[in-house]
């Protein structure tokens, strides 16, 4: 007798990642899978897939959603849940479309505090378009575009989002994680549950940011890749909750 | 404390061979397959499957959500 005790979610289509292997993109579609199954908020969830190498989130997903312009993830995420404030709504960005493009939708949706949960997937580089400096890019790292590595006189400094979100009013929940090993994995999950209770309970606004390795662009093996984010990402961009709101899960 | 035996399934055909889960398995129950699948990769394949104590972590660490865990009982 074969009791099961880990499976697919039901909130995940089945459809394969187009992801590079190694990429931890999948890790943390999964756990919002998970976290949406737990809530039971499957039927009810919208949503708003990015630019960048997560654009087909809404495909991955088994729920309605979109596509936003770069950046603007956001701002379309407003409009949905003002339009329709029985759903609920998250996007998913990464540092290319969240920290560069659209650091104006991100601040302001924050600021105004939007009952919206936003999942930020930093790597320190932008990975669809081929390993160019993104702004989290970390001081001295090669890119296609800083191949001497990323200069602080020429390039500026690397991009603390959650330090900058902190200070905003609207914030229910912000913490920064990594899902480098299982039990990182399971403090994402628990993170990525309280920036979506954020929103059921209506509180505000929530966000997670989560380090993730590039293995393709940074030019490692995915191992290789987890051991240099410990070592180079850790001390750069340090773990922790900065807002939490929301207190018990319960 | 009886032993906890465990089973997984890997789907091969999912799977990108990228090694997260060999490494994250504490009894080294998976290793890379020395076949190909379709994609052209070495997928993974629970090679020591007596030793699994179904503890979940090639679950959580496998990007491509191929693995499904199960526990005899």
């Amino acid at each position: 007798m074969k009791k099961l005790l880990y499976k697919m979610p039901e909130s995940l289509s089945g459809k394969e990642f187009t992801y590079c292997p190694g990429c931890h993109h999948g890790i943390v579609h999964r756990l919002i899978a998970e976290v949406i199954d737990e809530l039971g908020i499957r039927e009810k969830t919208l949503v708003v897939a990015p630019i960048g190498c997560s654009v087909f989130a809404y495909q991955f997903f088994n729920m309605d959603g979109t596509i936003a312009a770069h950046g603007r993830a956001p701002a379309v995420a407003t409009g949905m849940k003002r339009a329709r404030p029985d759903l609920y709504v998250f996007t998913y960005q990464g540092d290319g479309d969240l920290a560069a493009i659209g650091t104006a939708e991100i601040m302001h949706a924050a600021n105004r505090g939007e009952k919206v949960t936003t999942i930020f997937i930093n790597n320190a580089i932008y990975g669809m378009t081929g390993g160019q400096m993104a702004p989290t890019t970390l001081l001295g790292m090669k890119t296609t575009t800083t191949p001497y590595g990323r200069d602080a006189q020429k390039d500026g400094y690397p991009m603390h989002m959650c330090e900058f979100l902190k200070e905003a009013k609207g914030v229910a929940y912000l913490a920064r994680t990594k899902v480098t090993t299982p039990q990182d994995v399971e403090k994402t999950k628990k993170a990525i549950k309280k920036a979506f209770l954020a929103q059921v309970k209506g509180i505000g606004f929530g966000l997670v940011e989560v380090l993730s390795t590039c293995p393709t662009n940074w030019g490692m093996d995915p191992i290789s890749a987890m051991k240099w984010l410990e070592e180079n990402m850790i001390p750069e961009y340090p773990l922790g909750v900065f807002i939490d709101k929301v207190g018990d899960e319960k | 404390m009886p032993k906890v035996k465990g089973y997984i399934e890997i789907d091969q055909e999912r799977c990108k061979g990228c090694g997260l889960c060999i490494k994250a398995c504490p009894t080294k129950v998976i290793d890379f397959s020395e076949s190909f699948n379709s994609k052209g990769y070495h997928p993974a394949e629970a090679k020591y499957l007596d030793r699994c104590i179904a503890c979940g972590f090639c679950y959580r660490m496998c990007p491509d959500v191929c693995i499904t865990v199960y526990r005899e009982e």
